[in-house]
Formats: structure tokens, C-alpha cells, sequence
């Protein structure tokens, strides 16, 4: 069953409309909805909230504030520095002040536009840029060095120095954040939400509620889409519904609109980054030097692990001998920016990607090649930044097995021969690799459960700690598990994500969560299957010795040689209820050996790197900056896969995301800071013609990774960097509208007027400054 | 009448005293329960809410209809057939659409996949599906956050076109359009919420309007639903989905079933596209004859819209950036217009008077548009430039046409542009400088520097003034190229859709 393509466990559900959402739930009786009321300024003082209105309108019960909450006004993943509902002032437009309840969604809608609040407006910081004149940050400079950077610099025969720009990027999860809180019996709470984190949610509600854990159930049966965006940030409706269902005493149901989504959920953080490198005449580079600022929003949120997780990959797959990554939070009014696929990583990724490829237009050579002369490699080309000795490192060999299968060489001359021909349109290759560590940085984080149980008919139900956003971790554990007990896929249910089946789960998220899930799960069928070994040989009358060698596989039980010992699991299963053995069981793994010393930046944060890399290449109109990916050949490290199926569908998807997020994904702002690409209307992620035409994926053979539930490896995150090589082929592109090789500057997000402009500059005919906000 | 019926997989639906302006989507999950069409943006945006629709009244025959059912007004479904996601299976068997998704791992998350599947079902039945620009076409309005489209591609090249002998081909192949006119001509359905009429005679509307003042016209309904939707949506926060609507529109009149409406009509002096003509069936009966129409219907919405968007609707609506109107400019077209007393013939200059205002009269409709023949010594296209090629509201969107003698001199000109001005607009200037002049590169290069004197272009979100400018005047840069080996380049030769100013490999100075 392992390395075996299969369906998405939910697809035949998915395609004919079973499959349930939170929406879609059947509607408890007496169900009334929820709205959040949310901050119109940036910045100011609340001066008064008048709800008199509000309750006038016909079928609205209550609009709750802080002062409704019995327990903590607190909903931070961090334990800090974020209430659930403003306390007196608000941070950012958006920002939560209170829930609107009433007996429809249109009663909620009239309410909320019935509420009155004044506001004092206080001076409010809308960017990165502002926040840095400003000095405005959330704590301390994380920093990781090594060597004597400076003199390094120094000494280095090319020095040469920018900026690089990110946008932030909406998750744009198909199904928005929504949660159902059902009141029980004695102050119990069954809260079903679309969330990454259950444990979480029930300990935001629990704290909020002033009430024990145990008291509150939450269930996530599946999300729509998630991408990080329902990591911290699906506690706050849930939280809002469980209030609103523990005030009332009856079932309360939320569901954001896009645009309430949209302006109320935080995003990728924008980042602003500076560097000044060092290298020899070769292009390896000697000694680098960056600094970080992430546009965090009003609250901390998860942004200090994410900055980390920004300098942890800032060297992305190269060795640099001597560095200083520097990287700051800063506190802005802006939404609480949060999670989103690669954590960070992809944010630390592009700056050393970006000077990569300007290193490679200076010293006017193919930039894939400048990249493999500074991977990582042997010692004293093995040590990470942060002390961690790199084992087993694959960016060479995938380079080279990309470079070769994706003809780069060659179609790169072709491209440059169809350049030199075409006047108006011009095309490019790029390649870019990525290594991405594979641990979460907390480290309580790295730990997980599982609880499976077996009925008499043979039949099992499957719980374990993480949740399903799409991504098939159900599969993989569905999987894991049918091979390791050795039962057919229809004889397992998988049973929806609840914190009473496993308690204190992890977000599943860091792309960790069949690493984690799947060893818990595959420790939990080892314990039962060894349990009903020796059932199985009494069963069939052979020694127990014997039974050592039985196999188990596709609900039958045999002896290999011997082709009377023969039963089926079904069997086995009632001859041990009978027998009296447990038919329950639990697992339990935590991931051995990682550590790190944030204060002295060293340690083994990650349990293992994963590896891939791509090659696109791409067409750009010189006449309107538009473009068009043409192909994309990626060869990705994903260990021995568990479902290459899955796999491989987490690889395109990331991909295009990751194109999406530096291409046409463009978060626009206005000078009150309110959003303005609050809709699908204006906020473009990729639709099908923007994939690429010809898409050719493969995962990396022979790849097995030791230590590692059936030797697989996580997937889910790492190659959304490498969406990046869209980016390095325009480059190529947009360079060969100049008559002399020279550095192309190009904006990020490369919307086809950030192309347009980089190509108007090649053609030496500069654009005037950007006029735009 | 308060009470209307419809057929929701093939299960007779009896609506009673339900909102007229409650949308198709909101009826299918709040009332039927039938939780498998969702919600993704409530704007026609993103795909996840698509359904089909049987449609036999079109001129190009019948034929299976994806739209976005969260714009969808339910009246407008009244008498058809509309299939959900939940309607395809039969007992254990997949629909051909749905089996090859499943094979090809085309779902991830699944909250987008029953629409993709409503729009694979239509690609299942329709038999012009030849090109990968076309797939993308019948593709493109379904957003997909989670697959990265590849499995999508494979699954719908696979499916399209091979009409399985199902009872969904048996019900496309009886299909006749309904009789001309109904008992009861005005169509009506009255409410205690409001009312929705679609009347099936001329005198049955116009009575209606003499004695209603608060009608308000609906054709497709894809911007009236979107007022209706975002108005729900809290967009300026207020009143509800239910409720709320019934205040700002509560009488509804529908040009759908006038008589003739859908017409499509070629002759020696021109051509005649009623204006209830769906913009699908407009770029179908383009494609060969008039291709600046089909180039731009190409990069218009998404195929769910075009579904439902009329002529009429995209040019009584009057945006500035209404991607029909720029090519109805440089074509020269005009606006036939009706009221009770009489039909007027308006070029269609004329008829956009200023931003989001035109010249109908109070009680007049748009009826039809003309388009004269191309001549063989002219030259077209027509060209979209957005942020996003597929799916996107246009930055810059631009028609031209230009004739000329014998000795290439320039004798007729019409530069058209939506995206520049308060209104789609032509470039005077620009056009000035062209008359009489030899059409070359100079002569364009003159033009392209009088744009910047005929439009002041703002900055918004979509782009900045700079890049309209600069947009506007290469596309017209761009057209000379396009044009010098082909007088009307088809989209079928181009499939990028957007401006390819040379054929690969060809050796052009710029
Ligand atoms: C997601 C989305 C994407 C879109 N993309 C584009 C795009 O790319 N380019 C573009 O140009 N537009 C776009 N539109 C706008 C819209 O779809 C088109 O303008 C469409 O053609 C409108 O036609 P309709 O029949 O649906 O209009 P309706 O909503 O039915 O009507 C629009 C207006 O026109 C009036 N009207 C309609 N017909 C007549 C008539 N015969 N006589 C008098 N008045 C009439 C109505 O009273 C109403 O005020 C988009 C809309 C959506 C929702
Ligand atoms: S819900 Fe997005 S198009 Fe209808
Ligand atoms: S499968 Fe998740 S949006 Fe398409």
C-alpha cells in the first residue's frame, strides 16, 4: 500500500458533492449566526460602542464585546499580546471588537451595520518602510553569525549590495474561515471548526470560557484550503461562535464572506530585506550579510517563528563561509500577518535566490551554474549557519539530474537564438533550487498521537492529531495504516480530527504532518498487529515461534511456504475479542535528537532537509509586460513517497502558488489602511492558463530518508520556493530586451506592469517612478 | 403568479413567495439543502458555486450551460433544467467528468471541484473543444488554490467532446425551445418581496413599464446579481440577502424571452446580434467573420459569465472598462434602440453620453447592435490587457481598425479604448494623425505620441496611468506588426489571445 498512487481518500466525495464542509453540516435546531463587528481605522481610540440599534433590529439577540468574556480576553498562538475582542483601543483596520449574533445571517448583516462606534483616531504605521523609520518593533533582533562578516566583505574580490522587496499573499483558501459551536450538557462545548489546530482552538476556547479543557470538543472534518491561513488565525471565529453558543445557550453558527476573510485574516508577511555580499571572481559567494523586516500587523501572532525560520533559510541550499542574518518583526497597524505555506522560509529563500542571480548577471554567466558552485557539499563545505552539520546533502545530485532531464543547456541556447530573432517577445529559463529544514522550530510541536481501534468484524477506525486541508495527509495515514496492520483501504474509516479521540495535538502544519501523524499512526497498528499475531497462530494451529514469520497484508494472514496457514484478518479480529485481547491502541512519537539555543543561535533545529529543484521557462511580451509560463520541469525530494499520487499533487500545487506570490498576487492597500483587493475580483491568484502548459514533475528516485516513517519525507511547503525559478527566467527574459548585459530590475510581486517597467529599463528607456501606492 | 417551477436534477422544483432577487446559489443550499454547490466569492469569480443549465432558446442551438449560480437570480431558471454536482452520478457510476477528475487526482481540498466538475460536464457535451486554448477557455473560471491545474488540464482534455449516450445527451438532443409566448405574456412572478416579470411580447413590456416606475431592467443578470450579492455581502455593510435587496430593486423586468432578442442575423449590409444574445454565443458566431469580437470575448470573464452576460447588459451598463464597447467603436457599430412608439439607429459613439450613462431614454431598451462587414482593405483587432490574462477586469482594453488605398495610405481610422477615460472612448487625436498618412512605422510612432493628448488615464489598483500609456500606445505599436501578414488575426492563430506583435522565429526590426 505504501509508495502505491491512490485517490485522495475524501475524491469520490469530492466529485460528486458529498464531501462536508463546515457550512454544510446539517443545521442544529434553533441555530443562530454570527458576524464578527471589526475596527474601521487603523489606529484609534474607542471612544464608544453603541449597540442600542443594533438590537432593535428584528432577529438580532446580541452583539458580545470584551466585557461579555467570563474568562481570558486573550486568542494568541503565542500566549501574548493579542485579545480576543479590542480592549479600549484598535490596532489595524479589521481588528476584532465584537460578534454580532442574531437569528440569520441577514439579521446579523442589518445588525452590524446598526452598530455605532466612535472612534479617536491615533497616528498608525501602514508599512514595513514606516516601521522601520519609526523603530517600531515586537521584541529583540534575532540574529545567527558566523565569522567575521565584515572583514570578510572586506576582503572579497566582488562586493555588491541591495534590496529585495516581497508583497504578502493572500491564502486565498477556497473555503473561508467558519466554525459551529453546539452547547451541551453541564458547560460542555462541541465546537466543529476548519482549522490546522483543534488543540489550540479548545484551549483558546477553554481559556476565554474560564472552563477546563475537557469541557470543549473541537472537530475539524476537513477544510477547504488552509495554506497556513487557519493555523492561529481560525481560533478567533471559532472563539466567537463558542462565546456566542455559551451566552445564549444555542448552537451558533459563523462563515466569513470573502471580502470579511480577506480584510480580517492576516497574510504572508511583506518583507523588506537588505544585503551586501562578498564574492571571488568565480561567483562563490564568501561572505554574506542580510537584514530582515517583516511587516508583522498589530500582534505577534506566529511572526517571531517565522522570522526565525527566514534566517534559518537565507542560505537556502548554498554554503556561505562567513555571515551575519539579521531579522526583526516590525509592529505595524496592519492585520496580524500569520502563517502561510513555507513560514517564512520562502521570504529568506528569495533574498539569496535574487542575489544569486544578480551575481550571475555581473559576472555575465549562466546563473544555474553559479548556483551549483556554492551548494553545500562535504566538509568544511557541510555546516549550516547555525551549527548544524548537513548529512546527506542532494542538492548536487538533483541539479544535475534536472539540468540534464529538462535539456537546459540546450534550450537555453535555443532561447537565446529566439532571441536574438524576435524583436517584441522574448523568453527565458531559470532554475532554482531549494532546501528547506523539516522540523517545527517550537519544539513541543514535534510530537504526536494516534488512537486506532479495531471492532470484531475486522473493521478499523483510524484517529491520529492531524487535520485535512487537502494536502492528503488522510490518505497517507489511511496508507500507513493498511499496510502496517495489513487490512484493505474499505475496511479503515478515518475518523474527522477531534481533541477526545487525541489530546494536545500540533498544528498540522511545517509540512510535518505525516512525518509525525504517520509514525504515531504506524507505532499504534504495529502494537495492535503484534497484539493479533499470536492470536493468528493459535488461530491457525502453528507455534508461536511460527508466528513470527505470518504476514499480514489485504485482510489475510498467512505463512509464507506454507499455504494451509491461511486466515483473514476478520477472523483473527474475532478469535481475539473472544480471546479477551485489547483491540485498542494507542501511538506516540516525538522526533528525537533537535534542539536549538535561540540566544546563542545554534543548535539542531531540524530533524532532516528536504530537496528539490526546478527549471521554467517562460514568454515574455515586451508590448504589455505580460507573460506566460511554457514549461516547468521539476524534480522534487520527497524521501521513498507514501503516495506518490499525493506527492506529486503537492508539488505542482506549491509551485504555482509560490508563481502566484511573486507574479500577479498583489496585495494593494490605500493610505487609511484598508485593503482594497478584498475579492476575487481583484486579487488574482493563478488561474488555469497561468499554470504551465507543459508541467513535468517527478520525484527523486532512490531517495529513501532514515530515521523517517517508511523513509518518506515532507512535502508540503518545500517546493513552494520554487516557484522562485519563474522569477530567475524572467530575468533572463526581460535581459535580453537590453542590447548589453546588464542588471534587470524587477519589482516583486512581477506583475506584467512590474515586467513592463524592467523591460523599459532594459531597452534603456526608463519608466518614470512608480506613481502607484 | 407568486409561484414559479424548475427542474434541479431532473426533480420538479414548485418555488412559492421566494425573493425573486434570492440567487440560484442560495436556493440550491439553504432551501434544497443540495450543499454541494459552495461559495467562494459570491461575485462570479471563482467557480466553486458553478451549475449547468439546459438552454435551448440560443440561436446556435441547445446546448448545456455552466454559470455561476451565485448571480443567478432564481426567476431566471424558471421552466429549466438545471444540473448540480449531486445530479451527474448514476446509483454507484460516476459521470464521465467526474470518473476522469478522480483518475487524473484532480482534487485536493474539494471546495472547488464540484464546480470544476459542472464545467467538465458542459466540455463533455460540447464538440468544438479542438484547441488547448479552448479547454483553457471552458476552464479558466474555475480557481483551483490547491492542484496547480495540471491533473484539471489532463481530466478535461479527456473528457471533452465525447458525449457519452447518457440520459443527460438523450435530454440535450430533445431539448426545443419553448413556445414563443407563455399564457401569460409578461412572465410574471409577484411577491410579497418584489417582483420579477419576463415578458415574452414588446406590448406586454411596454404596458408593464407604463404602469411600473420602479422597474428596473435585467438581462443575463451578471452585474445586477453582483449588485444584488455585494450588496448582501456587507460591501457597503448593510442589509441582507433575503431581505435587504428587495428595497433597491423591487420590480425586476427581464429582456431574456422578448421576441427576437437572441437574434443573430448576417446579411449584405452588416450584422445584427440581438442584444439579449448571450456573449458565448456572440464569440462563437464571430470567430470567423468578425474576429476583433471573438479575440476579445476570448479574454472576457470566464465562460460561466459569457454564459449569462448579454451585448446589451455590457454595454447598457456603460463601464468605463466594458470590454465590448472599444470593439463596437472601431468597428463602426450601431445601437438600434426600441420603445413603444418607435425604433432610433444610434452609432454606437453616441450612446455612451458619460461615465456609466447613456442615451436610452426613460421606458427604451437596447434591441440590437449592427456591425458592418469588415472591408477587405481594412485591417482589425482587438486586444485586453489585465493583470491576470484569464478571469480579469481590464487595465487597458483596445480596438482599432484602420483602412487603407491603394498606396497604403490611411483613408479610414477608428482607435478605440476602454481603461483610458470616464468612458470606452476613441482617440481622436491619435486617429487624426494617422488620415492620409502612409501607414508605417513612423506614421504609428506620430499616432502613439498623440495618445498621451487624447487620455488622461488614472492610477488605481489594477495599474498606474504610466502603464495605460505606455500599454495603450504599444498595442497600437503591437496591431501594425500583428497586422502586416494578417489584415484580421484570429485568436485561433494566436492563441495567447493577447498582442503577439510576431510569429515566432520571423525576424522583425521593432
Ligand atoms: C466575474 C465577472 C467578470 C466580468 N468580466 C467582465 C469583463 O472581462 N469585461 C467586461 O466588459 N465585463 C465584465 N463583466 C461585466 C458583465 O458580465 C458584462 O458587462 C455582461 O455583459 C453584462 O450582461 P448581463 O446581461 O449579465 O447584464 P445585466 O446584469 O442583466 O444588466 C446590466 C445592466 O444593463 C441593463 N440592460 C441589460 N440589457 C439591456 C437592454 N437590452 N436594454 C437596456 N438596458 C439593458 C440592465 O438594466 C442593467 O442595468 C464581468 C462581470 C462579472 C460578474
Ligand atoms: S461563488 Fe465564486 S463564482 Fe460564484
Ligand atoms: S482542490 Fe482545493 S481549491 Fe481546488
Amino acid at each position: 500500500m505504501i509508495g502505491k498512487n491512490l485517490s485522495h481518500d475524501s475524491a469520490t466525495r469530492h466529485v460528486t458533492g458529498q464531501a462536508r464542509y463546515i457550512d454544510d453540516l446539517p443545521e442544529p435546531r434553533d441555530l443562530l449566526h454570527a458576524l464578527p463587528l471589526a475596527s474601521a481605522h487603523a489606529h484609534a481610540r474607542i471612544l464608544h460602542i453603541d449597540v442600542d440599534a443594533a438590537l432593535d433590529v428584528p432577529g438580532v439577540l446580541a452583539v458580545l464585546t470584551e466585557a461579555d468574556i467570563p474568562g481570558e480576553n486573550a486568542c494568541s498562538p503565542v500566549g501574548w499580546g493579542e485579545p480576543l475582542f479590542a480592549e479600549g483601543v484598535v490596532h489595524c483596520v479589521g481588528q476584532y471588537i465584537g460578534v454580532v449574533i442574531g437569528e440569520s445571517v441577514a439579521a446579523c448583516r442589518a445588525g452590524l451595520s446598526a452598530v455605532r462606534v466612535e472612534y479617536e483616531p491615533l497616528p498608525a504605521i501602514l508599512d514595513v518602510h514606516a516601521a522601520i523609520e519609526k523603530e517600531s518593533y515586537f521584541g529583540e533582533p534575532a540574529v545567527l553569525s558566523r565569522g567575521d562578516v565584515d572583514a570578510e566583505l572586506e576582503r572579497a574580490p566582488l562586493r555588491f549590495s541591495g534590496e529585495v522587496d516581497t508583497g504578502g499573499q493572500d491564502h486565498f483558501y477556497l473555503e473561508t474561515q467558519a466554525a459551529l459551536a453546539v452547547p451541551g450538557e453541564n458547560g460542555t462545548m462541541h465546537v466543529f471548526s476548519s482549522t490546522q489546530h483543534p488543540s489550540e482552538v479548545q484551549e483558546k476556547i477553554a481559556d476565554i470560557l474560564n472552563v477546563g479543557r475537557h469541557l470543549i470538543v473541537v472537530t475539524c472534518p476537513r477544510m477547504g484550503g488552509a495554506f497556513g491561513g487557519k493555523e492561529s488565525q481560525a481560533a478567533q471565529p471559532a472563539a466567537m461562535v463558542a462565546l456566542a453558543a455559551s451566552q445564549t445557550g444555542r448552537p451558533v453558527k459563523i462563515r466569513y464572506d470573502r471580502k470579511t476573510d480577506m480584510c480580517q485574516t492576516g497574510k504572508r508577511h511583506p518583507y523588506h530585506s537588505k544585503f551586501e555580499a562578498g564574492a571571488d571572481k568565480d561567483g562563490r559567494l564568501l561572505a554574506l550579510k542580510v537584514e530582515s523586516f517583516a511587516d508583522t500587523g498589530w500582534s505577534p501572532d506566529l511572526s517571531r517563528a517565522i522570522i526565525s525560520r527566514t534566517l534559518f533559510h537565507l542560505d537556502n541550499a548554498y554554503f556561505i563561509p562567513a555571515l551575519r542574518f539579521t531579522g526583526r518583526i516590525a509592529r505595524t497597524n496592519n492585520v496580524s500577518h500569520t502563517a502561510f505555506r513555507g513560514f517564512g522560509g520562502p521570504q529568506g529563500v528569495i533574498v539569496i535566490e535574487e542575489i544569486l542571480s544578480r551575481l550571475a548577471e555581473l559576472l555575465r554567466v549562466d546563473p544555474a551554474a553559479v548556483r551549483r558552485l556554492n551548494y553545500y557539499g562535504d566538509a568544511p563545505r557541510g555546516m549550516s549557519p547555525f551549527g548544524q552539520r548537513l548529512k546527506d546533502v542532494r542538492a548536487t545530485r538533483i541539479h544535475d539530474s534536472l539540468i540534464d532531464s529538462s535539456g537546459y543547456r540546450g534550450r537555453r541556447e535555443e532561447i537565446e537564438r529566439f532571441n536574438r530573432e524576435s524583436s517584441w517577445t522574448k523568453r527565458g529559463i531559470g532554475f532554482s533550487p531549494v532546501k528547506f529544514g523539516i522540523s517545527f522550530t517550537k519544539k513541543e510541536y514535534n510530537q504526536a498521537g494516534a488512537y486506532i481501534l479495531v471492532y470484531a468484524d475486522g473493521t478499523v477506525q483510524l484517529n491520529h492529531g492531524g487535520t485535512e486541508m487537502g494536502q492528503g495527509l488522510h490518505t497517507k495515514m489511511l496508507a500507513i495504516a493498511a499496510h502496517t496492520l495489513g487490512v484493505p483501504l474499505d475496511r479503515i474509516r478515518m475518523m474527522d480530527t477531534a481533541t477526545d479521540k487525541v489530546p494536545n495535538t500540533s498544528a498540522t502544519a511545517a509540512s510535518s504532518g505525516s512525518d509525525l501523524n504517520g509514525e504515531a499512526v504506524r507505532r499504534a497498528c504495529e502494537k495492535l498487529r503484534e497484539r493479533l499475531r499470536p492470536v493468528a497462530a493459535w488461530l491457525l494451529g502453528i507455534v508461536p515461534d511460527e508466528g513470527d514469520g505470518l504476514v499480514f497484508e489485504d485482510g489475510e494472514i498467512w505463512l509464507p511456504g506454507n499455504p494451509a496457514a491461511r486466515t483473514t484478518f476478520q477472523e483473527v479480529a474475532k478469535a481475539a475479542y473472544d480471546a479477551r485481547v485489547q483491540l485498542s491502541a494507542t501511538g506516540y512519537y516525538r522526533t528525537p535528537g533537535i534542539h536549538f539555543d535561540p540566544s546563542a543561535g545554534v543548535g539542531n533545529p531540524f530533524h532532516y532537509f528536504a530537496y528539490g529543484a526546478a527549471v521554467t521557462e517562460i514568454e515574455v511580451n515586451g508590448l504589455t509586460g505580460e507573460y506566460r509560463i511554457r514549461r516547468a520541469d521539476i524534480l522534487h525530494d520527497v524521501g521513498d513517497s507514501l503516495v506518490p499520487s499525493i506527492d506529486k499533487g503537492q508539488v505542482e500545487g506549491a509551485y504555482v502558488q509560490g508563481v502566484g506570490w511573486l507574479t500577479m498576487e498583489e496585495l494593494v492597500w490605500d493610505e487609511m489602511g484598508r485593503l482594497l483587493t478584498h475579492g476575487a475580483s481583484t486579487y488574482n491568484v493563478p488561474a488555469i492558463g497561468d499554470a504551465p502548459v507543459d508541467f513535468r514533475v517527478s520525484l527523486l528516485p532512490d531517495a529513501g530518508q532514515e530515521g523517517v516513517v517508511y523513509k518518506s519525507k515532507a512535502v508540503g511547503e518545500p517546493p513552494f520556493m520554487l516557484g522562485i525559478s519563474a522569477i530567475v527566467a524572467l530575468r533572463h527574459a526581460i535581459g535580453a530586451f537590453s542590447s548589453t548585459p546588464s542588471q534587470v530590475e524587477l519589482r516583486l510581486p512581477a506583475t506584467p506592469e512590474a515586467v513592463l517597467r524592467a523591460v523599459d529599463m532594459a531597452r534603456g528607456n526608463p519608466a518614470p517612478a512608480a506613481t502607484k501606492a | 403568479m407568486n409561484r414559479f417551477h424548475f427542474w434541479v436534477n431532473d426533480r420538479l422544483i414548485e418555488v412559492e413567495d421566494e425573493p425573486p432577487t434570492t440567487t440560484l446559489l442560495h436556493f440550491l443550499r439553504e432551501r434544497l439543502r443540495l450543499t454541494g454547490t459552495k461559495e467562494g466569492c459570491a461575485e462570479g469569480d471563482c467557480g466553486a458555486c458553478t451549475v449547468v443549465y439546459l438552454d435551448a432558446t440560443g440561436p446556435l442551438g441547445p446546448r448545456f450551460r455552466a454559470i455561476n449560480s451565485c448571480l443567478v437570480l432564481l426567476p431566471m431558471m424558471r421552466d429549466r433544467r438545471v444540473y448540480t454536482v449531486e445530479g451527474l452520478s448514476s446509483g454507484d457510476a460516476l459521470h464521465p467528468a467526474q470518473q476522469a477528475l478522480l483518475n487524473h487526482f484532480g482534487s485536493q481540498c474539494g471546495f472547488c471541484t464540484p464546480g470544476v466538475v459542472m464545467s467538465m460536464f458542459e466540455a463533455t457535451y460540447r464538440l468544438d473543444l479542438d484547441a488547448d486554448f479552448k479547454l483553457e477557455d471552458q476552464m479558466c473560471g474555475n480557481l483551483c488554490r490547491c492542484t496547480g491545474y495540471r491533473p484539471i488540464r489532463e481530466a478535461v482534455a479527456e473528457v471533452a467532446g465525447t458525449r457519452p449516450r447518457d440520459r443527460f445527451l438523450e435530454m440535450l438532443q430533445q431539448a426545443k425551445a419553448d413556445p414563443p409566448c407563455s399564457e401569460d405574456p409578461l412572465g410574471s412572478y409577484e411577491t410579497s418581496h418584489g417582483s420579477f416579470y419576463a415578458p415574452c411580447s414588446f406590448e406586454a413590456l411596454f404596458d408593464l413599464l407604463s404602469n411600473e416606475p420602479r422597474a428596473s431592467f435585467v438581462c443575463g443578470g451578471t452585474d445586477v446579481g453582483l449588485a444584488v450579492t455585494m450588496h448582501a455581502g456587507g460591501r457597503p455593510p448593510g442589509t441582507s440577502r433575503e431581505a435587504g435587496s428587495e428595497s433597491s430593486l423591487p420590480c425586476l423586468v427581464s429582456l431574456e424571452d422578448l421576441p427576437g432578442m437572441k437574434k443573430l442575423q448576417k446579411s449584405e449590409a452588416g450584422f445584427v446580434f440581438g442584444a439579449s444574445l448571450p456573449l458565448t454565443d456572440l464569440e462563437e458566431a464571430t470567430a470567423t467573420d468578425l474576429p476583433p469580437v471573438s479575440r476579445m470575448l476570448r479574454y472576457f470573464a470566464a465562460r460561466q459569465i459569457k454564459h449569462r452576460g448579454t451585448i446589451g447588459g455590457n454595454l447598457c451598463n456603460a463601464s468605463p472598462i466594458g470590454d465590448l464597447a472599444p470593439v463596437l467603436l472601431a468597428l463602426g457599430a450601431t445601437c438600434i434602440l426600441r420603445d413603444r412608439a418607435r425604433r432610433r439607429e444610434v452609432p454606437i459613439e453616441d450612446f455612451f453620453v458619460d461615465y456609466r450613462e447613456t442615451a436610452l431614454a426613460e421606458g427604451e431598451i437596447l434591441e440590437a447592435i449592427r456591425i458592418p462587414h469588415i472591408p477587405g482593405d481594412g485591417r482589425a483587432a482587438s486586444y485586453k490587457v489585465s493583470k491576470r490574462r484569464e478571469l480579469d477586469i481590464s487595465s487597458v482594453s483596445a480596438s482599432f481598425f484602420v483602412r487603407t488605398d491603394a498606396n497604403e495610405k490611411v483613408t479610414e481610422a477608428r482607435l478605440a479604448y476602454g481603461g483610458m477615460a470616464a468612458t470606452p472612448a476613441r482617440a481622436k487625436l491619435a486617429e487624426a494623425t494617422l488620415l492620409g498618412k502612409r501607414w508605417s512605422t513612423s506614421t504609428v510612432e506620430a499616432a502613439a505620441k498623440a495618445l498621451d493628448s487624447d487620455f488622461e488615464p488614472i492610477d488605481d489598483l489594477r495599474a498606474s496611468a504610466w502603464y495605460r500609456r505606455t500599454v495603450a500606445a504599444n498595442l497600437l505599436r503591437g496591431f501594425f506588426l500583428e497586422t502586416r501578414e494578417e489584415r484580421l488575426p484570429r485568436l485561433s492563430a494566436r492563441p495567447s489571445g493577447t498582442i503577439e506583435p510576431e510569429s515566432p522565429r520571423t525576424d522583425v526590426e521593432g
